[in-house]
């Protein structure tokens, strides 16, 4: 395939909340579900922060690093299951903050935790067909979780931001084949107008996340011949900090292929941006050769595998990258559950 | 020599909109100069503006208006702390209204995000893009540049 990656970036928000601060207020056990979801804090949108300023602060890292004119950039696409209007793209903000000028194809998705693969798939195409040169997908998320619900743990905020090219001295990691797996599975859902989704519960687990994320891999190794010794790193969708664990051991990939990749035990689950995050995170400490696996996961359902082979132009370009560690450790601020319940809208002076 | 008269100052920092501002139109004619720091300066003599003026108020009718965008990374050169806002910001104070001397342009006014830093006069700032208010439940939201220490 042509296209490849010429530069990301990525947005977390400073706030965290932990897992102790939300268990004490429902009187459950901290230990155990930081135990049973492995994962110790989240982050937290700051009140003036949503999907689309967050998509932002992800995209200008990314121009920022791939070194181009903003105005080159052909398509942004931006997923999140968060986007601040329900009618009125979040991409059209994105472009305009970028002064990426008006001649570009933009379009929001929505396919749960994976629209930001999804749109890298749908710029893949653009680029391989030549009808444009660069292309963005973010995935970016203030992601929703009903008080007192598990999910509470885990919906965090943050977004990962890429930018596609075909020439090749820019390209900084090749994608070598991208698939998908793709059903229609009722494990996780939210209607027009509702406040928080609703979930199958443990139905979510094995027909959700775990089938659609092995097929997905499999039908990569048999189309590509890899197998998963072949890769350096991987990195799965993290919905919590045991899920991605488990399946990287039913396909075979050691904890440390996948560690530099596993953000959510630290920052919880940021939904379309936790596989661009996790890739963003092992691009950091990746070396030219060295060859990734993605695959990322959506409620509904869907998985988008990729296998990525890192260039000779990652090192010369890391001058002008944000790391995504140095993001996550920058200024971060603990919140507790009132000040949560401020930066999310749900109290408020009268 | 004729000097155009200074454009009036932007109400939203200290006192919020007005009705007539929350209007589509004129959210969008700004969203260049709020998304941005996209101001201009004169060739003739380099002084740098923003907002954008259609004439130097140096060089008069010998200006030469070109567009710029500056960078966003500066220095806190005066600074407030609002603990009595507008009811647009109600929900926000205390908040840190600043003006920031631009590494590559004019002094320009804006919001000054406390990231953990409380921000001072000589702060090292850099731009950021944040929601600055939501018109209710319906309305559009309004986005803008604030800046945050370094």
């Amino acid at each position: 395939m042509t296209a490849g990656i010429v530069g990301y970036g990525v947005h977390i928000p400073i706030y965290r909340i932990r897992v102790e601060d939300i268990a004490r207020v429902w009187n459950e056990d901290a230990e155990s579900i930081k135990k049973g979801l492995g994962i110790k804090e989240k982050s937290v949108p700051g009140r003036d922060e949503d999907a689309a300023t967050i998509a932002v602060e992800a995209a200008r890292r990314a121009v920022r690093h791939a070194g181009i004119d903003a105005h080159s950039i052909g398509a942004i696409y931006v997923g999140s299951e968060s986007h601040p209007y329900a009618v009125k793209p979040t991409a059209t903000i994105v472009s305009a903050a970028l002064e990426a000028g008006n001649r570009l194809m933009a379009a929001d998705l929505e396919f749960a935790c994976k629209a930001g693969t999804a749109g890298l798939q749908m710029v893949m195409g653009l680029i391989d067909s030549g009808m444009i040169k660069y292309g963005m997908s973010i995935g970016s998320d203030t992601s929703q979780g009903r008080p007192g619900d598990a999910l509470e743990y885990t919906a965090s905020a943050g977004g990962g931001a890429f930018i596609l090219g075909r020439e090749k001295n820019e390209i900084i990691a090749d994608i070598i084949k991208t698939v998908s797996f793709t059903s229609d599975t009722p494990d996780f859902w939210r209607r027009e107008g509702a406040g928080f989704p609703s979930h199958g519960g443990r139905f979510t687990g094995e027909p959700g996340y775990f089938r659609h994320i092995v097929h997905a891999t499999k039908m990569l190794f048999e189309e590509t011949g890899f197998k998963n010794s072949d890769f350096d790193y991987a990195v799965f969708h993290q919905p919590n900090g045991k899920f991605p664990i488990g399946v990287a051991a039913q396909l075979g990939f050691t904890d440390a292929q996948i560690k530099n990749g596993l953000l959510t035990p630290i920052i919880g689950n940021t939904y379309s941006g936790a596989s661009m995050i996790g890739l963003a995170a092992t691009l950091d400490v990746a070396r030219p050769g060295q060859k990734i696996l993605v695959t990322s996961f959506g409620s509904g359902a869907g998985s988008d595998s990729f296998a990525i082979e890192v260039t000779d132009n990652i090192e010369s370009k890391r001058k002008n990258l944000e790391k995504v560690m140095d993001i996550v450790n920058k200024d971060r601020t603990y919140i507790d559950y009132s000040v949560y319940l401020k930066n999310r809208n749900s109290i408020r002076k009268t | 020599m004729w000097v155009e008269a200074e454009p009036p100052q932007w109400s939203i920092y200290t006192r919020g909109q007005t009705d007539m501002e929350r209007s589509s139109s004129s959210l969008w004619r700004k969203i260049r100069s709020r998304y941005n720091l996209v101001g201009n300066a004169c060739e003739n003599c380099n002084t740098p503006y923003f907002p954008q003026r259609i004439v130097c108020r140096k060089c008069g009718r010998k200006s030469r208006m070109v567009e710029k965008i500056y960078s966003g990374n500066g220095e806190v050169y005066s600074i407030t702390k609002i603990r009595t806002p507008p009811d647009t910001f109600r929900d926000e104070a205390p908040y840190y209204i600043g003006i920031v001397k631009l590494d590559d342009g004019p002094k320009v006014e804006g919001h000054i995000i406390e990231n953990g830093t409380e921000p001072k006069i000589g702060t090292r700032v850099r731009i950021r893009f944040r929601r600055m208010y939501v018109d209710g439940d319906e309305g559009l939201i309004y986005y803008h540049y604030k800046f945050e220490p370094v």
